[in-house]
C-alpha cells in the first residue's frame, strides 16, 4: 500500500440517475460505506466527496451497475 | 368560480396595472398603447437592461432572467426560445388570463428574447393550445411583418409536470412530457440538442415592457431585492377566484382575507406552503424557524409577497397562487385531496417518487378521516425524508413541503381527528383539481 | 474419423464447452434483468458472473476457431471465425457460427463502451443475444456429427430447453410488466388494498428495464 502522493484536489462524488436506476442494489453491496438502500430497494447515496481510500471501490461500483445509473462526477 | 381581468392591487401606486389591460387588446390597440416592438437590431444588446432590471422568472423558480439569456446568447450554433404557458399548476389562471388579454405583450417578449439570444426557432407552449386570441394575434402580427422568427404553437398535455423545463423540451421534441435527469440543463442542451431558453409567458411580458421603458421604470415597483410586479391567482374563502397584478412585497393581508371566515393560507400553489393566519401578537419573524411555525406565531403585516420574507417561513411565492382556506373546511381533507392528485401526477420514472408519493397520499387520506392509526403520522415523515431530493425533478420535494406545512398548520385538526371528530362543517372541496388521472401513454402527450 | 488430430479434438471440445457457457450467460442475463439472485451469492455475483462468463465464452470460441483453422484434416480459412460462408468445409453451418460470433462481439464491444453509447442502441444490440444463441445452437448441431446422437445430443437439447424456458419466462415477465403510465396507479391500488400494513411483502413499484 503506497501512500507516496497525497490526494490531488480533484474530489469525486457519486450520483445516481434516478430515472435509469432500477433498484438492483449492486452498488450498495459493493460500497456499503457510502451507499445504502431504502425500503423500496433504491440507493441512498452519500452526497459528500468520496474518500480517497474508497476511490477504487467506488469505481468498481460504478462499473458494476447493471443499469449504468451510478456515476462518479468530478466536483 | 369567476375570473376577472385587471383587478388592481389595493395598494395605490401609479405604476400598476402594467401587464393586464382593462379589456383584451388586439394588435392595433396594443401598438397604440405601447408602440412598436423595440428591437435592438443585434443579439445580446437587451441583456444588460434585463440584468439591471433584476427581472426574475415568474413561472415559479424565480431564476434571474438575464443569466439564462446570457448562457443561451453565448452558446454557438442553433438556438431555441420557448414561451412557457403550460400553467400546469391547476390553481393558477394567470398565464391563461394574460394570453387572452395581452397576447401581443407575450409575443413581443418572445421575439425580443429570440433576438437577444440569437435564436432562430420560437415556440409557444400553452395549456389550451392555439386559442382564438393567440391565433388572431399571430395572424395580425404576420400581416404586419412584426415577427422575425416564426412561432410554433404546441398544446401542453394537462399534466402537473408538463411545464417543467426538461419535460417541456421532451414534449416539443415529440416525446412525452416527462422530465429527464440533468446535467446538462436545457440552456446548454435542450430541444434537439440546441441551447434552449424557456421562460414563463408572464416573464416575457415583463421583458417586453422593460425593453420599452427601461430597468429604472421596472424597479419603480416592488422591492429592491425583488423588483417589479407579478400576477397572482387569488382564492377567497367565498370561492371567488381573481387574477390580480400586484407589486412584489405587498402585505399578504391586503391580498388574502384573514378574518374569522378564513382558517389558513396557502402560498405558492400545490408545491407551496400552508401558513397559519397572522395573530395580533407582536412576534417577529426572526423568532421563528419554519419548523416551529405555530398558529399563534405570525404578526399581521409581517408576511409580504416576496421570497425574501416568505423564505423565513419556509414558503415561496412560486407562480403566485394564493388561497385563503375557509374556516368551515377541513385543512387535512383539502391537503389530502391535493396530495392524492400530486401523487397521481408523478411521472413514475424514479423509484422513490413512484413508491413514496402514493404512500404519503394514502396516509394523508387516512389522517383526513376519523381515528387514523397511530403510526401513520410517523410513516408520512419517514417517507417524506426518503423522497426528498431523490427524484430527477423537484416534484417530490415540492410535494413534501406542501405535506409538512399542512401537518404543522393543521396539527390541532389532527388531534380532533384522533378523537373521531372534525372541526369542519362542510365537506365541499375547495381547492381546484382536474378530473381524471393519467392512465396511458397518450395522457403524457 | 481417421487423421483426426489433437487440434480437431480441441476444437470440438471447446465448442461444446462454449455452448454450455453461452447457455449459462443467457440465463444469467435474464437473471440480471429480473434482479434475480443466485442462492447464497451476493447480488453483484449475478452481474459479475454474467459478464465474466461472456468473456470466457469468447476465449473458448477463439480457441475453438483457431484449433479448427490449424487442423489440417479439413481446410478452413483463418477468417472463417468472423466472416460467414468463406469456408470450403461445411460452408453453411460454419457460416452460422461466424454470424453468431459476430453478434456476440457486437454485444461485448457495445457493453464495454456502454457509457458512451445511446442507451437504446446498447439495448437493441444486447437483445441480439436471443438471436445469437439459436444461431450458435444450429451451428453446433449442423457442423459436426458429435451433437447429433448420444449423450452430447441430450446435452445440446438440454441447453436448448433451458434457453427456451428462460426466454419464455422473460417474455412472460415483459407481458406482465405494468406500463409506465400505469405504474403510479398500480402502487396506489396495491398499497391501499394491502390495508396499510407495513410488511416486507409490500409490493414495490419497479422502474426501468435494462434488457
Amino acid at each position: 500500500m503506497t501512500e507516496s502522493k497525497e490526494t490531488k484536489e480533484t474530489l469525486h462524488t457519486l450520483t445516481v440517475n434516478p430515472i435509469d436506476c432500477a433498484g438492483h442494489g449492486v452498488c450498495a453491496e459493493l460500497l456499503p460505506e457510502l451507499i445504502s438502500v431504502d425500503e423500496w430497494g433504491y440507493p441512498i447515496v452519500d452526497p459528500r466527496p468520496v474518500p480517497p481510500q474508497l476511490d477504487r471501490e467506488a469505481r468498481r461500483a460504478v462499473a458494476a451497475c447493471p443499469a449504468l445509473a451510478l456515476k462518479l462526477t468530478r466536483r | 368560480m369567476t375570473t376577472t381581468v385587471n383587478e388592481p392591487a389595493t395598494r395605490q401606486t401609479a405604476t400598476l396595472p402594467r401587464l393586464l389591460p382593462a379589456a383584451p387588446e388586439d394588435l392595433r390597440r396594443h401598438l397604440a398603447r405601447y408602440g412598436p416592438t423595440p428591437y435592438r437590431g443585434q443579439a445580446g444588446l437587451l441583456i444588460g437592461d434585463i440584468e439591471a432590471s433584476g427581472l426574475t422568472g415568474r413561472g415559479g423558480a424565480a431564476f434571474p432572467v438575464y443569466r439564462k439569456l446570457a448562457i443561451v446568447a453565448q452558446a454557438r450554433g442553433r438556438k431555441v426560445v420557448v414561451a412557457n404557458g403550460a400553467e400546469s399548476e391547476p390553481a393558477s389562471r394567470k398565464d391563461e388570463v394574460l394570453l387572452r388579454a395581452a397576447p401581443n405583450l407575450v409575443l413581443d417578449g418572445l421575439q425580443l428574447a429570440a433576438e437577444a439570444t440569437g435564436a432562430t426557432e420560437a415556440h409557444l407552449y400553452t395549456h389550451h393550445g392555439a386559442t382564438p386570441e393567440i391565433l388572431r394575434a399571430l395572424a395580425e402580427r404576420a400581416a404586419a411583418g412584426l415577427d422575425p422568427v416564426r412561432v410554433t404553437i404546441t398544446q401542453a398535455p394537462p399534466r402537473f409536470l408538463a411545464g417543467q423545463e426538461s419535460a417541456l423540451v421532451n414534449r416539443l421534441g415529440g416525446g412525452p412530457a416527462r422530465p429527464t435527469f440533468g446535467p446538462p440543463r436545457v440552456t446548454e442542451r435542450g430541444l434537439h440538442g440546441a441551447p434552449t431558453l424557456v421562460q414563463n409567458v408572464e416573464t416575457l411580458a415583463h421583458l417586453a415592457l422593460i425593453a420599452r421603458y427601461g430597468p429604472r421604470w421596472f424597479r419603480a415597483a416592488g422591492t429592491s431585492a425583488e423588483p417589479g410586479s407579478m400576477l397572482a391567482t387569488v382564492y377567497s374563502p367565498g370561492g371567488k377566484c381573481r387574477v390580480i397584478e400586484t407589486e412584489i412585497g405587498a402585505p399578504l393581508n391586503t391580498l388574502l382575507s384573514s378574518g374569522p371566515e378564513t382558517r389558513a393560507w396557502l402560498v405558492g400553489g400545490y408545491h407551496g406552503t400552508w401558513l397559519p393566519l397572522p395573530q395580533p401578537a407582536a412576534l417577529t419573524p426572526d423568532a421563528l424557524t419554519p419548523d416551529a411555525l405555530t398558529p399563534d406565531a405570525l404578526a399581521p403585516g409581517a408576511l409580504t409577497l416576496d421570497n425574501g420574507t416568505l423564505r423565513k417561513y419556509g414558503a415561496a411565492a412560486g407562480a403566485g397562487v394564493l388561497a385563503a382556506l375557509p374556516s368551515d373546511r377541513c385543512g387535512l381533507a383539502e391537503a389530502a385531496r391535493v396530495v392524492g392528485y400530486l401523487a397521481a401526477e408523478s411521472a413514475g420514472q424514479c423509484g422513490p417518487c413512484l413508491n413514496g408519493l402514493p404512500r404519503i397520499a394514502a396516509a394523508l387520506a387516512e389522517l383526513a378521516g376519523p381515528r387514523p392509526r397511530r403510526p401513520v403520522r410517523a410513516d408520512i415523515e419517514r417517507w417524506a425524508g426518503l423522497v426528498e431530493g431523490r427524484g430527477a425533478c423537484h416534484h417530490p420535494d415540492g410535494t413534501v413541503r406542501f405535506v409538512r406545512s399542512a401537518l404543522t398548520v393543521f396539527a390541532s385538526e389532527l388531534s380532533w381527528h384522533e378523537k373521531g371528530r372534525c372541526s369542519a362543517t362542510s365537506r365541499r372541496p375547495f381547492l381546484p383539481l382536474p378530473d381524471g388521472i393519467p392512465t396511458s401513454e397518450d395522457d403524457w402527450t | 474419423m481417421s487423421g483426426a488430430t489433437a487440434f480437431w479434438y480441441a476444437s470440438r471440445a471447446t465448442g461444446i464447452v462454449a455452448l454450455l457457457l453461452l447457455t449459462a450467460v443467457l440465463v444469467l442475463g435474464v437473471l440480471v434483468n429480473r434482479q434475480g439472485r443466485l442462492p447464497g451469492l451476493p447480488r453483484f455475483a449475478v452481474t459479475s458472473l454474467h459478464r465474466n462468463l461472456s468473456l470466457l465464452s469468447v476465449a473458448f470460441i477463439t480457441v475453438h476457431v483457431l484449433t479448427a483453422v490449424l487442423d489440417t484434416f479439413v481446410s478452413i480459412p483463418a477468417t472463417a471465425g468472423v466472416v460467414p460462408f468463406v469456408s470450403g468445409y461445411e460452408r453453411f453451418w460454419l457460416g452460422l457460427g461466424a454470424i453468431s460470433f459476430d453478434l456476440m462481439l457486437a454485444m461485448i464491444v457495445t457493453s464495454l463502451l456502454r457509457g458512451r453509447l445511446n442507451r437504446l442502441l446498447w439495448r437493441a444490440i444486447h437483445l441480439l443475444a436471443y438471436l445469437s444463441w439459436p444461431v450458435a445452437f444450429a451451428h453446433s448441431i449442423g457442423s459436426s456429427n458429435d451433437l447429433q446422437h448420444g449423450w452430447l445430443l441430450y446435452l445440446a437439447v438440454g441447453c436448448a430447453l433451458v434457453v427456451v424456458a428462460a426466454t419464455g419466462w422473460r417474455l412472460a415477465q415483459a407481458a406482465r410488466q405494468v406500463p409506465r403510465a400505469a405504474r403510479v396507479a398500480a402502487v396506489f391500488a396495491q398499497h391501499t388494498a394491502a390495508d396499510n400494513q407495513q410488511t416486507d411483502n409490500q409490493p414495490t413499484g419497479r422502474t426501468r428495464e435494462t434488457v
